[in-house]
């Protein structure tokens, strides 16, 4: 076996063992319980509203729901990627249990790799199935379904591992404290950026959405969430459309092939700069 | 003897502070060399250079003829750290099985318990590190540094936690390692231990070594002590040579002569002389 395959698997039974994936898994049923209580009634109301020709109330509802959904899952998988990677060298290192196995033959690139390929793993399937039950939720109670139901899961699968790589690049460098604040309060100046934006582009301040295209080119998983928010309604047109584009937290953007390429180029752009300077770190 | 570790002009500097000012050491197949010197003179980082932990600012380190850090001289190379921690989710045979898997050893569960039954730890295999006692751990760690039959040994204060029956557990395997020809680095405050069980000792102060030796060639003549019916006579300049000569002269002096000793310093004496707190 690998050496990155045999960290990978110990950093997967090391997720399992000390419960981080039981305890993910429990407040997640509590959170899907509550969005789909929610869901159900925001589509009876819906229901009894009268018809609008204008406006389709389902496609709003649907759309929306999910959309808000969206945002909790790409929080929910940072929290995961960050929490799973934010020590995996230097605070591992201080607290001394790096060392052992740094000195072993695999050496310090496969362990990298095998340290993220767990916490993509673990993350990749948490994002996607959590985003698959909020689509089937909003899908039961409301009879909407999202116009490209694979692209917002694939792009919050991505956006999330994008904040994981951060994290885990971030751990060469800073304790785990320090790290955990830094990758979070990235997170959070990449969501701010998404909100300049689409104000910017409402009030056509170009200042604006000057802030928010390279925001999106430095922390890309902020355009993969408004991709995917686009997506859900890609093909809605009218009122309804203009009016489920501006989506919840961030609005909802098009992007192109050229962002989810860019987003894997970024991943293996910021995996060599953590190998780079692990490969120099005295530990 | 075939050398296993070998340092040449080995340097290691954090900005302004020099941890290693050209050291020059080598250890040999079998043999047991105990790594002495105060707080801060350089023996983890000497250690560490050689496990591929740290980087040297200068000088050579090599395994068995490879740059220390590359992939052959890490699988050569069994190491303990001086402050080291497992995963406290872990049991003592997970742990091992985890480092075989690192260390690309087929040895099995066989080698998983021959090592714990070689520390003592034969009936914690199914305990986790969390309900370990720090000695347990300790000799877990000495277990773990064993996977897959290291050609070289380092250990970083192998004994610091452990009880005087475990310090002796450590000895008699270190013994038994040195007759198997593997080369153990021995880092210690433990005088006593090392002195004990080394063949060679090397003193670090301030980054240099600073003396070098067999325990027997570090210690020096203190002179002859002699028994006599007046009691016991010092001549503190006199050596072995001198005692036929001295005990003649006694006895022609009239004096009853008892019993003769000869004096010489303890490590310990070496050692505070080398770092200069005699």
């Amino acid at each position: 076996m690998s050496g990155a395959l045999i960290v990978a698997r110990y950093a997967l039974r090391e997720a399992v063992r000390r419960r981080v994936i039981l305890v993910v898994l429990v407040l997640t049923v509590g959170f899907l319980a509550l969005y789909g209580l929610g869901t159900a009634v925001t589509f009876n109301e819906v229901n009894s509203l009268a018809a609008d020709d204008q406006l389709d109330d389902r496609v709003l509802a649907g759309s929306t729901l999910l959309g808000l959904a969206m945002f909790t899952i790409l929080f929910l998988g940072a929290v995961l990627g960050v929490f799973l990677t934010l020590g995996a060298v230097r605070g591992d290192a201080e607290r001394g249990l790096l060392q052992p196995i740094v000195v072993r033959p695999v050496g310090r690139t496969s362990l990298l790799l095998g340290r993220y390929g767990g916490a993509a793993v673990v993350c990749a399937v948490y994002v996607a199935a959590v985003y698959v039950a909020a689509m089937v939720i909003t899908g039961v109670a409301g009879d909407w379904w999202p116009d490209d139901p694979v692209g917002p899961g694939a792009g919050l699968v991505l956006g999330v591992l994008v904040i994981a790589a951060l994290s885990l690049l971030g751990s060469v460098f800073l304790s785990s404290t320090a790290n955990g604040i830094a990758v979070f309060m990235i997170f959070g100046a990449g969501l701010a950026a998404g909100l300049l934006g689409q104000i910017g582009d409402a009030l056509a301040v170009q200042t604006l959405e000057d802030v928010a295209t390279v925001s999106s080119w430095v922390l890309p998983f902020e355009a993969l969430y408004q991709a995917g928010l686009h997506a859900l309604t890609e093909e809605t047109g009218g009122i309804t459309g203009v009016i489920v584009q501006l989506g919840p937290f961030g609005g909802a953007q098009e992007a192109g092939a050229g962002l989810w390429l860019w987003a894997l180029a970024y991943l293996g752009l910021v995996g060599a700069a953590a190998r780079a300077a692990f490969a120099r770190r005295d530990l | 003897m075939p050398t296993v570790l070998s340092c040449e002009a080995l340097e290691k500097r954090y900005g302004a502070t020099v941890a290693l000012g050209g050291v020059d050491l080598e250890v040999e197949r079998g043999e047991l060399l105990g790594l002495l010197g105060p707080n801060g003179a350089g023996k983890s980082t000497l250690t560490k250079i050689a496990c591929g932990l740290v980087r040297a600012t200068a000088g050579r380190a090599e395994i068995e003829g490879a740059p220390a850090g590359s992939a052959p001289a890490r699988a050569a190379i069994g190491y303990l750290a001086e402050l080291f921690r497992f995963p406290e989710w872990l049991t003592a045979d997970e742990l091992i099985a985890l480092h075989q898997d690192l260390a690309g050893s087929d040895g099995g569960a066989a080698e998983r318990g021959e090592l714990l039954e070689l520390v003592g730890l034969a009936d914690a295999r199914a305990v986790k590190v969390a309900a370990m006692s720090k000695g347990m751990q300790q000799r877990l760690g000495i277990a773990q540094a064993l996977v897959g039959s290291p050609r070289l040994l380092m250990l970083d204060e192998p004994t610091s936690a452990l009880d005087p029956v475990g310090r002796r557990v450590v000895r008699d395997l270190l013994r038994e390692l040195r007759s198997r020809g593997v080369a153990v680095m021995l880092s210690s405050h433990l005088l006593s231990e090392v002195e004990l069980v080394c063949d060679r000792v090397a003193i670090l102060v301030a980054g240099q070594v600073v003396a070098r030796g067999t325990p027997a060639e570090l210690a020096r003549p203190r002179g002859v002590e002699v028994e006599t019916g007046d009691g016991v006579r010092s001549f503190p300049e006199a050596r072995r040579d001198d005692v036929p000569r001295i005990v003649a002269e006694l006895v022609s002096s009239g004096q009853q002569v008892y019993g003769v000793n000869l004096l010489a310093s303890t490590l310990e004496d070496a050692y505070l002389e080398a770092v200069g707190a005699a």
